[in-house]
Protein backbone atom coordinates (compact mmCIF):
# COMPACT_ATOMS: atom_id res chain seq x y z
CA UNK A 1 0.00 0.00 0.00
CA UNK A 2 1.37 3.39 -1.00
CA UNK A 3 2.00 5.72 1.92
CA UNK A 4 1.88 9.52 1.73
CA UNK A 5 3.09 12.13 4.17
CA UNK A 6 0.72 14.84 2.87
CA UNK A 7 -1.67 12.95 0.65
CA UNK A 8 -3.95 15.84 -0.14
CA UNK A 9 -1.26 17.94 -1.75
CA UNK A 10 0.87 15.07 -3.08
CA UNK A 11 -2.13 13.66 -4.98
CA UNK A 12 -3.89 16.97 -5.73
CA UNK A 13 -5.52 17.39 -9.16
CA UNK A 14 -3.29 19.16 -11.68
CA UNK A 15 -5.57 22.23 -11.69
CA UNK A 16 -5.11 22.59 -7.94
CA UNK A 17 -1.33 22.38 -8.28
CA UNK A 18 -1.42 25.01 -11.03
CA UNK A 19 -3.59 27.29 -8.89
CA UNK A 20 -1.19 26.94 -5.95
CA UNK A 21 1.79 27.71 -8.17
CA UNK A 22 0.09 30.71 -9.74
CA UNK A 23 -0.73 32.25 -6.40
CA UNK A 24 2.61 31.52 -4.77
CA UNK A 25 4.64 32.72 -7.77
CA UNK A 26 2.95 36.14 -7.84
CA UNK A 27 3.64 36.50 -4.12
CA UNK A 28 7.21 35.25 -4.39
CA UNK A 29 8.10 37.62 -7.26
CA UNK A 30 6.79 40.50 -5.16
CA UNK A 31 8.87 39.30 -2.18
CA UNK A 32 12.03 39.12 -4.31
CA UNK A 33 11.35 42.51 -5.95
CA UNK A 34 10.93 44.14 -2.57
CA UNK A 35 13.84 42.44 -0.78
CA UNK A 36 16.50 41.29 -3.24
CA UNK A 37 17.95 44.31 -5.08
CA UNK A 38 20.27 42.03 -7.08
CA UNK A 39 17.33 40.29 -8.75
CA UNK A 40 15.20 43.42 -8.95
CA UNK A 41 17.93 44.98 -11.05
CA UNK A 42 17.87 41.96 -13.38
CA UNK A 43 14.09 42.38 -13.74
CA UNK A 44 14.43 46.09 -14.38
CA UNK A 45 17.01 45.41 -17.08
CA UNK A 46 14.34 43.34 -18.84
CA UNK A 47 11.76 46.06 -18.29
CA UNK A 48 9.76 43.90 -15.89
CA UNK A 49 7.85 44.77 -12.74
CA UNK A 50 5.99 42.34 -10.46
CA UNK A 51 2.79 43.38 -12.23
CA UNK A 52 3.99 41.56 -15.34
CA UNK A 53 3.82 38.23 -13.50
CA UNK A 54 0.15 37.36 -13.11
CA UNK A 55 0.46 33.57 -13.04
CA UNK A 56 2.93 30.76 -13.68
CA UNK A 57 2.20 31.26 -17.39
CA UNK A 58 4.33 34.42 -17.13
CA UNK A 59 7.29 32.61 -15.57
CA UNK A 60 9.17 32.51 -18.89
CA UNK A 61 9.51 36.32 -18.78
CA UNK A 62 11.69 36.29 -15.67
CA UNK A 63 15.50 36.44 -15.85
CA UNK A 64 17.57 33.38 -15.01
CA UNK A 65 19.94 32.96 -12.11
CA UNK A 66 23.11 30.92 -12.50
CA UNK A 67 25.92 29.82 -10.26
CA UNK A 68 27.86 32.86 -11.49
CA UNK A 69 25.13 35.10 -9.99
CA UNK A 70 25.44 33.25 -6.70
CA UNK A 71 29.18 33.83 -6.70
CA UNK A 72 28.81 37.47 -7.66
CA UNK A 73 26.31 38.14 -4.90
CA UNK A 74 28.23 36.16 -2.26
CA UNK A 75 27.51 36.06 0.60
CA UNK A 76 24.37 38.13 1.28
CA UNK A 77 23.32 39.49 -2.15
CA UNK A 78 20.44 37.06 -2.69
CA UNK A 79 19.18 36.91 0.88
CA UNK A 80 15.53 37.98 1.04
CA UNK A 81 15.03 38.57 4.78
CA UNK A 82 16.92 40.35 7.56
CA UNK A 83 19.67 38.14 9.00
CA UNK A 84 17.92 38.19 12.38
CA UNK A 85 15.19 36.07 10.77
CA UNK A 86 17.68 33.52 9.40
CA UNK A 87 18.46 30.53 11.59
CA UNK A 88 20.94 28.48 9.57
CA UNK A 89 23.14 28.27 6.51
CA UNK A 90 24.29 25.35 4.41
CA UNK A 91 27.05 25.51 1.89
CA UNK A 92 28.30 23.72 -1.17
CA UNK A 93 31.34 24.25 -3.35
CA UNK A 94 31.16 26.93 -6.02
CA UNK A 95 32.85 27.00 -9.38
CA UNK A 96 36.06 28.53 -8.06
CA UNK A 97 37.29 29.39 -4.61
CA UNK A 98 34.04 30.95 -3.43
CA UNK A 99 31.45 28.64 -1.94
CA UNK A 100 27.69 28.84 -2.36
CA UNK A 101 26.11 29.80 0.95
CA UNK A 102 22.35 29.30 1.22
CA UNK A 103 20.32 30.83 4.06
CA UNK A 104 17.25 29.43 5.84
CA UNK A 105 14.53 30.82 8.06
CA UNK A 106 12.78 28.42 10.43
CA UNK A 107 9.88 28.35 7.95
CA UNK A 108 12.32 27.34 5.15
CA UNK A 109 13.71 24.53 7.27
CA UNK A 110 10.23 23.27 8.19
CA UNK A 111 9.17 23.06 4.55
CA UNK A 112 12.45 21.43 3.54
CA UNK A 113 12.07 18.83 6.27
CA UNK A 114 8.50 18.19 5.11
CA UNK A 115 9.81 17.48 1.63
CA UNK A 116 12.28 14.98 3.14
CA UNK A 117 9.44 13.48 5.20
CA UNK A 118 7.49 12.92 1.96
CA UNK A 119 10.52 11.09 0.53
CA UNK A 120 10.93 8.89 3.62
CA UNK A 121 7.20 8.09 3.66
CA UNK A 122 7.23 7.28 -0.06
CA UNK A 123 10.02 4.79 0.73
CA UNK A 124 7.64 3.14 3.22
CA UNK A 125 8.82 4.95 6.36
CA UNK A 126 6.52 5.35 9.40
CA UNK A 127 6.97 6.19 13.06
CA UNK A 128 7.76 2.51 13.63
CA UNK A 129 10.87 2.68 11.48
CA UNK A 130 14.48 3.15 12.50
CA UNK A 131 16.16 5.51 10.04
CA UNK A 132 19.94 5.52 9.88
CA UNK A 133 21.36 8.64 8.28
CA UNK A 134 24.83 8.04 6.91
CA UNK A 135 24.98 11.21 4.87
CA UNK A 136 27.45 13.76 6.15
CA UNK A 137 26.19 16.30 8.68
CA UNK A 138 27.46 19.86 8.77
CA UNK A 139 27.61 22.29 5.87
CA UNK A 140 26.41 19.50 3.57
CA UNK A 141 22.60 19.35 3.38
CA UNK A 142 22.28 15.56 3.13
CA UNK A 143 22.47 14.65 6.82
CA UNK A 144 20.52 17.57 8.33
CA UNK A 145 17.75 17.42 5.68
CA UNK A 146 16.92 13.76 6.07
CA UNK A 147 17.44 14.00 9.82
CA UNK A 148 14.69 16.61 9.96
CA UNK A 149 12.46 14.60 7.63
CA UNK A 150 12.87 11.51 9.76
CA UNK A 151 11.88 13.49 12.87
CA UNK A 152 8.77 14.77 11.10
CA UNK A 153 7.77 11.20 10.20
CA UNK A 154 8.41 10.26 13.81
CA UNK A 155 10.95 7.56 13.01
CA UNK A 156 13.70 6.70 15.45
CA UNK A 157 16.65 8.50 13.90
CA UNK A 158 20.27 7.30 14.09
CA UNK A 159 22.47 10.23 13.06
CA UNK A 160 25.64 8.25 12.32
CA UNK A 161 26.81 10.75 9.66
CA UNK A 162 29.31 9.47 7.10
CA UNK A 163 32.35 7.27 7.66
CA UNK A 164 33.40 4.66 10.23
CA UNK A 165 31.91 1.73 8.36
CA UNK A 166 32.22 -0.79 11.21
CA UNK A 167 30.20 1.49 13.48
CA UNK A 168 27.60 2.01 10.72
CA UNK A 169 27.17 -1.76 10.42
CA UNK A 170 27.04 -2.19 14.18
CA UNK A 171 24.13 0.27 14.46
CA UNK A 172 22.26 -1.26 11.51
CA UNK A 173 22.50 -4.72 13.07
CA UNK A 174 22.18 -3.90 16.79
CA UNK A 175 19.40 -1.29 16.53
CA UNK A 176 17.59 -2.98 13.63
CA UNK A 177 17.74 -0.01 11.27
CA UNK A 178 15.06 -0.38 8.60
CA UNK A 179 15.79 2.60 6.34
CA UNK A 180 19.26 3.72 5.29
CA UNK A 181 19.99 7.20 3.88
CA UNK A 182 23.37 7.82 2.21
CA UNK A 183 25.03 8.16 -1.18
CA UNK A 184 24.49 5.17 -3.47
CA UNK A 185 28.23 4.48 -3.63
CA UNK A 186 28.41 4.32 0.16
CA UNK A 187 25.36 2.02 0.24
CA UNK A 188 27.13 -0.28 -2.22
CA UNK A 189 30.27 -0.18 -0.10
CA UNK A 190 28.35 -0.96 3.09
CA UNK A 191 26.68 -3.85 1.26
CA UNK A 192 30.01 -5.31 0.24
CA UNK A 193 31.43 -4.99 3.70
CA UNK A 194 28.40 -6.67 5.25
CA UNK A 195 28.63 -9.47 2.72
CA UNK A 196 32.30 -9.97 3.65
CA UNK A 197 31.27 -10.12 7.30
CA UNK A 198 28.89 -12.94 6.44
CA UNK A 199 25.57 -11.04 6.52
CA UNK A 200 23.19 -12.10 3.76
CA UNK A 201 20.20 -9.97 2.70
CA UNK A 202 17.95 -12.05 4.97
CA UNK A 203 20.12 -11.20 8.02
CA UNK A 204 20.07 -7.44 7.39
CA UNK A 205 17.11 -5.64 9.01
CA UNK A 206 17.03 -2.86 6.37
CA UNK A 207 13.98 -2.76 4.09
CA UNK A 208 14.57 0.45 2.14
CA UNK A 209 17.27 2.95 1.25
CA UNK A 210 17.10 6.58 0.12
CA UNK A 211 20.16 7.29 -1.94
CA UNK A 212 21.13 10.49 -3.70
CA UNK A 213 23.66 13.32 -4.13
CA UNK A 214 25.39 11.53 -7.01
CA UNK A 215 24.59 9.76 -10.25
CA UNK A 216 23.86 6.05 -10.17
CA UNK A 217 22.60 3.53 -12.67
CA UNK A 218 19.71 1.05 -12.68
CA UNK A 219 22.31 -1.69 -12.59
CA UNK A 220 23.82 -0.25 -9.44
CA UNK A 221 20.34 -0.01 -7.95
CA UNK A 222 19.73 -3.70 -8.58
CA UNK A 223 23.13 -4.60 -7.06
CA UNK A 224 22.43 -2.61 -3.89
CA UNK A 225 18.89 -3.98 -3.62
CA UNK A 226 20.17 -7.55 -3.91
CA UNK A 227 23.10 -7.22 -1.51
CA UNK A 228 21.20 -5.41 1.24
CA UNK A 229 17.80 -7.03 0.60
CA UNK A 230 16.07 -3.64 0.27
CA UNK A 231 14.19 -1.42 -2.13
CA UNK A 232 16.43 1.48 -3.17
CA UNK A 233 14.90 4.92 -3.83
CA UNK A 234 16.47 7.89 -5.56
CA UNK A 235 16.28 11.40 -4.14
CA UNK A 236 17.25 14.74 -5.71
CA UNK A 237 18.00 18.18 -4.45
CA UNK A 238 20.50 20.96 -4.29
CA UNK A 239 21.68 23.28 -1.57
CA UNK A 240 20.71 26.35 -3.59
CA UNK A 241 17.04 25.29 -3.34
CA UNK A 242 17.09 23.70 0.14
CA UNK A 243 18.82 20.32 -0.11
CA UNK A 244 17.65 16.75 -0.66
CA UNK A 245 13.92 16.30 -1.15
CA UNK A 246 13.32 18.75 -4.01
CA UNK A 247 12.27 15.55 -5.81
CA UNK A 248 12.01 11.94 -4.65
CA UNK A 249 11.13 8.52 -5.95
CA UNK A 250 7.95 6.60 -5.11
CA UNK A 251 7.20 2.87 -5.20
CA UNK A 252 7.02 3.00 -9.00
CA UNK A 253 10.78 3.78 -9.07
CA UNK A 254 10.20 5.46 -12.40
CA UNK A 255 11.30 9.07 -12.10
CA UNK A 256 11.34 11.44 -9.12
CA UNK A 257 8.29 13.49 -8.16
CA UNK A 258 9.18 17.15 -7.84
CA UNK A 259 7.45 18.84 -4.89
CA UNK A 260 5.50 21.19 -7.12
CA UNK A 261 3.73 22.99 -4.34
CA UNK A 262 7.18 24.40 -3.42
CA UNK A 263 9.05 24.44 -6.72
CA UNK A 264 8.22 25.09 -10.37
CA UNK A 265 10.38 23.06 -12.73
CA UNK A 266 11.12 24.00 -16.33
CA UNK A 267 13.29 22.40 -19.00
CA UNK A 268 15.23 24.81 -21.20
CA UNK A 269 17.62 24.57 -24.08
CA UNK A 270 20.95 25.49 -22.40
CA UNK A 271 22.12 27.28 -25.54
CA UNK A 272 19.09 29.28 -26.66
CA UNK A 273 17.53 29.44 -23.14
CA UNK A 274 14.11 28.68 -24.74
CA UNK A 275 11.65 26.75 -22.59
CA UNK A 276 11.17 23.30 -24.11
CA UNK A 277 7.90 21.33 -24.25
CA UNK A 278 7.21 18.51 -21.81
CA UNK A 279 9.18 15.37 -22.58
CA UNK A 280 12.13 17.20 -24.18
CA UNK A 281 15.58 16.68 -22.82
CA UNK A 282 17.24 19.85 -21.60
CA UNK A 283 18.53 21.78 -18.61
CA UNK A 284 16.44 21.72 -15.46
CA UNK A 285 15.51 25.15 -14.06
CA UNK A 286 13.84 25.67 -10.68
CA UNK A 287 11.85 28.47 -9.16
CA UNK A 288 11.40 28.20 -5.42
CA UNK A 289 7.93 29.32 -4.39
CA UNK A 290 8.19 29.30 -0.62
CA UNK A 291 11.76 30.04 0.31
CA UNK A 292 11.95 33.22 2.37
CA UNK A 293 15.66 33.54 3.09
CA UNK A 294 17.11 32.39 -0.23
CA UNK A 295 14.31 32.83 -2.77
CA UNK A 296 15.85 31.82 -6.09
CA UNK A 297 13.78 32.41 -9.23
CA UNK A 298 14.57 30.45 -12.41
CA UNK A 299 17.78 28.97 -11.08
CA UNK A 300 19.71 27.01 -13.70
CA UNK A 301 20.74 23.67 -12.18
CA UNK A 302 22.91 22.66 -15.16
CA UNK A 303 21.48 19.15 -14.76
CA UNK A 304 20.20 17.67 -18.01
CA UNK A 305 16.99 15.64 -17.71
CA UNK A 306 13.40 15.27 -18.90
CA UNK A 307 10.05 15.96 -17.19
CA UNK A 308 6.78 14.07 -17.44
CA UNK A 309 3.31 14.75 -16.04
CA UNK A 310 1.95 11.37 -17.10
CA UNK A 311 -0.07 9.77 -14.30
CA UNK A 312 2.06 7.69 -11.94
CA UNK A 313 0.97 4.34 -10.53
CA UNK A 314 1.67 5.58 -7.00
CA UNK A 315 -1.19 8.07 -7.17
CA UNK A 316 0.98 11.18 -6.86
CA UNK A 317 0.22 13.86 -9.41
CA UNK A 318 3.40 15.93 -9.14
CA UNK A 319 5.61 16.10 -12.20
CA UNK A 320 8.39 13.50 -12.42
CA UNK A 321 11.97 14.21 -13.47
CA UNK A 322 14.27 11.57 -14.92
CA UNK A 323 17.61 10.87 -13.32
CA UNK A 324 19.96 13.64 -14.50
CA UNK A 325 21.67 12.36 -17.63
CA UNK A 326 24.56 14.79 -17.54
CA UNK A 327 25.51 18.41 -17.04
CA UNK A 328 25.42 21.45 -19.27
CA UNK A 329 28.60 22.70 -17.59
CA UNK A 330 31.83 20.97 -16.63
CA UNK A 331 30.88 20.14 -13.04
CA UNK A 332 31.69 16.62 -11.92
CA UNK A 333 30.02 14.88 -9.02
CA UNK A 334 32.60 12.67 -7.34
CA UNK A 335 31.61 10.66 -4.29
CA UNK A 336 28.65 13.00 -3.90
CA UNK A 337 30.80 16.12 -3.93
CA UNK A 338 30.62 18.82 -6.61
CA UNK A 339 33.97 19.31 -8.31
CA UNK A 340 34.72 21.92 -10.95
CA UNK A 341 37.92 21.71 -13.00
CA UNK A 342 38.40 25.43 -12.36
CA UNK A 343 38.76 24.72 -8.62
CA UNK A 344 41.58 22.29 -9.32
CA UNK A 345 43.21 24.84 -11.58
CA UNK A 346 43.07 27.45 -8.81
CA UNK A 347 44.81 25.08 -6.38
CA UNK A 348 47.50 24.11 -8.87
CA UNK A 349 48.38 27.72 -9.57
CA UNK A 350 48.40 28.51 -5.84
CA UNK A 351 50.80 25.64 -5.23
CA UNK A 352 53.18 26.79 -7.96
CA UNK A 353 52.30 24.33 -10.72
CA UNK A 354 51.25 25.24 -14.24
CA UNK A 355 47.64 24.59 -15.23
CA UNK A 356 48.59 21.48 -17.18
CA UNK A 357 46.49 18.80 -15.59
CA UNK A 358 43.96 16.10 -16.21
CA UNK A 359 41.23 14.77 -13.98
CA UNK A 360 40.56 11.05 -14.27
CA UNK A 361 37.40 9.73 -12.68
CA UNK A 362 36.38 6.10 -12.69
CA UNK A 363 34.13 3.84 -10.69
CA UNK A 364 35.72 0.76 -9.19
CA UNK A 365 33.55 -1.58 -7.09
CA UNK A 366 30.79 1.05 -7.10
CA UNK A 367 33.09 3.69 -5.58
CA UNK A 368 34.38 6.70 -7.45
CA UNK A 369 38.11 6.96 -7.93
CA UNK A 370 39.54 10.44 -8.43
CA UNK A 371 42.99 11.12 -9.80
CA UNK A 372 44.58 14.43 -10.73
CA UNK A 373 47.55 14.14 -13.05
CA UNK A 374 49.78 17.20 -13.04
CA UNK A 375 52.64 17.91 -15.37
CA UNK A 376 55.91 18.46 -13.56
CA UNK A 377 57.51 21.82 -14.21
CA UNK A 378 61.09 22.96 -14.19
CA UNK A 379 60.30 25.26 -11.25
CA UNK A 380 58.73 22.54 -9.10
CA UNK A 381 61.37 19.91 -9.75
CA UNK A 382 64.33 19.42 -7.43
CA UNK A 383 67.00 16.78 -7.24
CA UNK A 384 65.67 15.65 -3.85
CA UNK A 385 63.07 12.86 -3.84
CA UNK A 386 61.85 13.81 -0.36
CA UNK A 387 61.23 17.41 -1.40
CA UNK A 388 59.31 16.45 -4.51
CA UNK A 389 57.24 13.96 -2.49
CA UNK A 390 56.52 16.64 0.11
CA UNK A 391 55.29 19.00 -2.62
CA UNK A 392 53.12 16.22 -3.98
CA UNK A 393 51.62 15.68 -0.53
CA UNK A 394 51.09 19.44 -0.07
CA UNK A 395 49.11 19.43 -3.31
CA UNK A 396 46.95 16.53 -2.10
CA UNK A 397 46.23 18.46 1.10
CA UNK A 398 45.44 21.71 -0.73
CA UNK A 399 43.02 19.88 -3.06
CA UNK A 400 41.36 18.20 -0.09
CA UNK A 401 40.94 21.53 1.60
CA UNK A 402 39.41 23.12 -1.52
CA UNK A 403 37.21 20.22 -2.60
CA UNK A 404 36.48 18.34 0.59
CA UNK A 405 37.50 15.02 -0.93
CA UNK A 406 40.83 13.34 -1.40
CA UNK A 407 42.39 13.03 -4.83
CA UNK A 408 45.29 10.86 -5.83
CA UNK A 409 47.90 13.19 -7.29
CA UNK A 410 50.24 11.83 -9.94
CA UNK A 411 53.14 13.92 -11.19
CA UNK A 412 53.68 13.27 -14.86
CA UNK A 413 56.30 14.32 -17.38
CA UNK A 414 55.81 17.57 -19.32
CA UNK A 415 53.65 17.45 -22.46
CA UNK A 416 52.22 14.05 -21.60
CA UNK A 417 48.65 15.17 -20.82
CA UNK A 418 46.41 14.13 -23.69
CA UNK A 419 45.80 17.02 -26.03
CA UNK A 420 43.14 17.20 -28.65
CA UNK A 421 43.66 19.80 -31.37
CA UNK A 422 46.21 21.48 -29.16
CA UNK A 423 43.75 21.84 -26.28
CA UNK A 424 44.37 19.72 -23.21
CA UNK A 425 41.61 17.27 -22.36
CA UNK A 426 40.77 18.29 -18.80
CA UNK A 427 38.44 15.52 -17.74
CA UNK A 428 38.38 11.83 -18.48
CA UNK A 429 35.29 10.33 -16.90
CA UNK A 430 35.36 6.58 -17.33
CA UNK A 431 32.35 5.95 -15.10
CA UNK A 432 29.63 4.00 -16.84
CA UNK A 433 26.45 5.20 -15.21
CA UNK B 1 86.34 20.58 -7.32
CA UNK B 2 82.69 19.73 -7.71
CA UNK B 3 81.19 18.45 -10.94
CA UNK B 4 77.77 18.83 -12.51
CA UNK B 5 75.36 15.96 -12.38
CA UNK B 6 72.16 15.98 -14.45
CA UNK B 7 68.99 15.12 -12.50
CA UNK B 8 66.08 14.09 -14.69
CA UNK B 9 62.41 13.75 -13.68
CA UNK B 10 60.95 10.44 -14.83
CA UNK B 11 57.54 8.90 -14.35
CA UNK B 12 57.77 5.48 -12.75
CA UNK B 13 56.29 3.69 -15.77
CA UNK B 14 57.60 1.14 -18.28
CA UNK B 15 59.68 2.70 -21.04
CA UNK B 16 60.31 6.10 -19.43
CA UNK B 17 63.98 5.52 -18.59
CA UNK B 18 64.54 4.06 -22.03
CA UNK B 19 63.01 7.19 -23.60
CA UNK B 20 65.73 9.18 -21.84
CA UNK B 21 68.55 6.82 -22.84
CA UNK B 22 67.39 6.87 -26.46
CA UNK B 23 67.61 10.67 -26.51
CA UNK B 24 71.15 10.44 -25.11
CA UNK B 25 72.07 7.70 -27.57
CA UNK B 26 70.73 9.61 -30.57
CA UNK B 27 72.84 12.60 -29.53
CA UNK B 28 75.95 10.57 -28.79
CA UNK B 29 76.11 11.42 -25.13
CA UNK B 30 78.19 8.95 -23.17
CA UNK B 31 77.26 8.31 -19.57
CA UNK B 32 79.92 7.83 -16.95
CA UNK B 33 77.59 6.95 -14.11
CA UNK B 34 73.86 6.54 -13.48
CA UNK B 35 71.76 6.20 -10.39
CA UNK B 36 67.99 6.05 -9.91
CA UNK B 37 65.94 7.24 -6.95
CA UNK B 38 62.35 6.14 -7.09
CA UNK B 39 58.98 6.55 -5.38
CA UNK B 40 55.78 4.72 -6.24
CA UNK B 41 54.91 6.97 -9.15
CA UNK B 42 57.94 9.03 -10.07
CA UNK B 43 61.68 8.81 -9.99
CA UNK B 44 64.82 10.86 -10.49
CA UNK B 45 67.57 9.67 -12.79
CA UNK B 46 70.97 11.10 -11.86
CA UNK B 47 73.59 10.92 -14.52
CA UNK B 48 77.20 11.92 -14.99
CA UNK B 49 78.08 12.45 -18.65
CA UNK B 50 81.01 13.45 -20.80
CA UNK B 51 79.44 16.64 -22.19
CA UNK B 52 77.09 18.17 -19.61
CA UNK B 53 75.74 21.20 -21.48
CA UNK B 54 75.10 19.27 -24.66
CA UNK B 55 73.29 16.54 -22.69
CA UNK B 56 71.08 19.02 -20.80
CA UNK B 57 70.15 20.78 -24.01
CA UNK B 58 69.15 17.65 -25.87
CA UNK B 59 67.12 16.42 -22.89
CA UNK B 60 65.28 19.73 -22.56
CA UNK B 61 64.63 19.79 -26.30
CA UNK B 62 62.97 16.39 -25.87
CA UNK B 63 60.70 17.87 -23.12
CA UNK B 64 62.50 16.31 -20.18
CA UNK B 65 62.88 18.22 -16.97
CA UNK B 66 66.61 18.24 -16.31
CA UNK B 67 68.43 20.14 -13.57
CA UNK B 68 72.13 20.53 -12.90
CA UNK B 69 73.26 19.60 -9.41
CA UNK B 70 76.72 20.01 -7.89
CA UNK B 71 78.17 16.74 -6.66
CA UNK B 72 81.64 15.52 -5.68
CA UNK B 73 83.39 12.79 -7.62
CA UNK B 74 86.01 11.23 -5.36
CA UNK B 75 88.72 8.81 -6.24
CA UNK B 76 89.18 6.16 -3.57
CA UNK B 77 91.52 3.19 -3.32
CA UNK B 78 89.99 0.12 -4.95
CA UNK B 79 90.59 -2.16 -1.98
CA UNK B 80 88.77 -3.34 1.18
CA UNK B 81 88.22 -0.43 3.54
CA UNK B 82 88.62 2.21 0.83
CA UNK B 83 85.10 3.58 1.18
CA UNK B 84 85.06 3.16 4.94
CA UNK B 85 88.14 5.28 5.30
CA UNK B 86 86.57 8.03 3.30
CA UNK B 87 83.26 7.93 5.13
CA UNK B 88 85.12 8.33 8.41
CA UNK B 89 86.17 11.76 7.22
CA UNK B 90 82.52 12.74 6.71
CA UNK B 91 81.48 11.23 10.03
CA UNK B 92 84.14 13.13 11.93
CA UNK B 93 83.25 16.36 10.16
CA UNK B 94 79.54 15.75 10.83
CA UNK B 95 78.71 16.03 7.13
CA UNK B 96 75.43 14.44 6.02
CA UNK B 97 75.35 12.49 2.79
CA UNK B 98 72.11 13.04 0.88
CA UNK B 99 72.91 10.29 -1.58
CA UNK B 100 75.87 8.57 -3.17
CA UNK B 101 76.61 6.08 -5.90
CA UNK B 102 79.66 4.33 -7.25
CA UNK B 103 81.33 3.63 -10.51
CA UNK B 104 84.44 1.66 -11.24
CA UNK B 105 87.15 2.70 -13.63
CA UNK B 106 88.30 -0.49 -15.33
CA UNK B 107 91.32 1.17 -17.00
CA UNK B 108 92.85 1.81 -13.62
CA UNK B 109 91.98 -1.03 -11.33
CA UNK B 110 93.67 0.62 -8.40
CA UNK B 111 90.97 3.26 -8.10
CA UNK B 112 87.20 3.44 -7.78
CA UNK B 113 85.09 6.57 -8.08
CA UNK B 114 82.26 7.63 -5.83
CA UNK B 115 79.71 10.36 -6.50
CA UNK B 116 78.52 12.24 -3.42
CA UNK B 117 75.82 14.75 -2.78
CA UNK B 118 76.30 16.21 0.69
CA UNK B 119 74.69 18.91 2.76
CA UNK B 120 77.66 21.22 2.07
CA UNK B 121 79.63 20.56 -1.09
CA UNK B 122 82.41 23.10 -0.47
CA UNK B 123 83.10 22.06 3.13
CA UNK B 124 83.06 18.39 2.17
CA UNK B 125 85.55 18.98 -0.59
CA UNK B 126 87.90 20.82 1.77
CA UNK B 127 87.77 17.97 4.29
CA UNK B 128 88.54 15.39 1.61
CA UNK B 129 91.46 17.21 0.05
CA UNK B 130 92.77 18.00 3.54
CA UNK B 131 93.03 14.25 4.07
CA UNK B 132 94.77 13.73 0.76
CA UNK B 133 91.80 12.40 -1.24
CA UNK B 134 91.35 13.51 -4.82
CA UNK B 135 88.17 15.02 -6.18
CA UNK B 136 87.79 14.93 -9.92
CA UNK B 137 87.12 17.87 -12.22
CA UNK B 138 84.60 17.92 -15.03
CA UNK B 139 87.39 17.48 -17.54
CA UNK B 140 88.88 14.51 -15.76
CA UNK B 141 85.45 12.85 -15.67
CA UNK B 142 85.06 13.41 -19.39
CA UNK B 143 88.41 11.78 -20.03
CA UNK B 144 87.95 8.68 -17.91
Amino acid sequence: MERYYQKEIECAPRETIKAIQDEKLVKQVRHVWDNVPYYRKKMEEKGLTPDDIKSSDDLYKLPFLSKADLRESYPYGLVGVPLKDCVRIHSTSGTTGKRVVAFYTQHDIDLWEECCARAITAAGGTNEDVVQISYGYGLFTGGPGLNGGSHKVGSLTIPTSSGNTDRQIMFIMDLNATILCCTPSYAAYLGERMKEMGYGPEDIPLKAGIFGAEAWSEEMRRDIEKTLGIKAYDIYGLTELSGPGVAFECSAQNGMHINEDHFIAEIIDPNTLEVLPEGSQGELVFTSLDKEAYPLLRYRTRDICTLTREPCSCGRTHVRMSKPKGRSDDMLIIRGVNVFPSQIETVLLNEGYAANYQIIVDRVNNTDTFEVQVEMTNEMFTDNVGEVSAKQKALVDALKSMLGIRAKVTLVAPKTITRSEGKAVRVIDRRKI
Amino acid sequence: MSIKQISVFLENKPGRLQKMTSVLAANEVNMRALSLAETKDFGIARIIVDDVLHAVNVLKDADFIAHLTSVLAVEIPNKPGGLDQMLQIFSEANVNIEYMYAFLAPKDLNSAYMIFRTSDTKASEAKLTGKGLKTLSQEEIANI
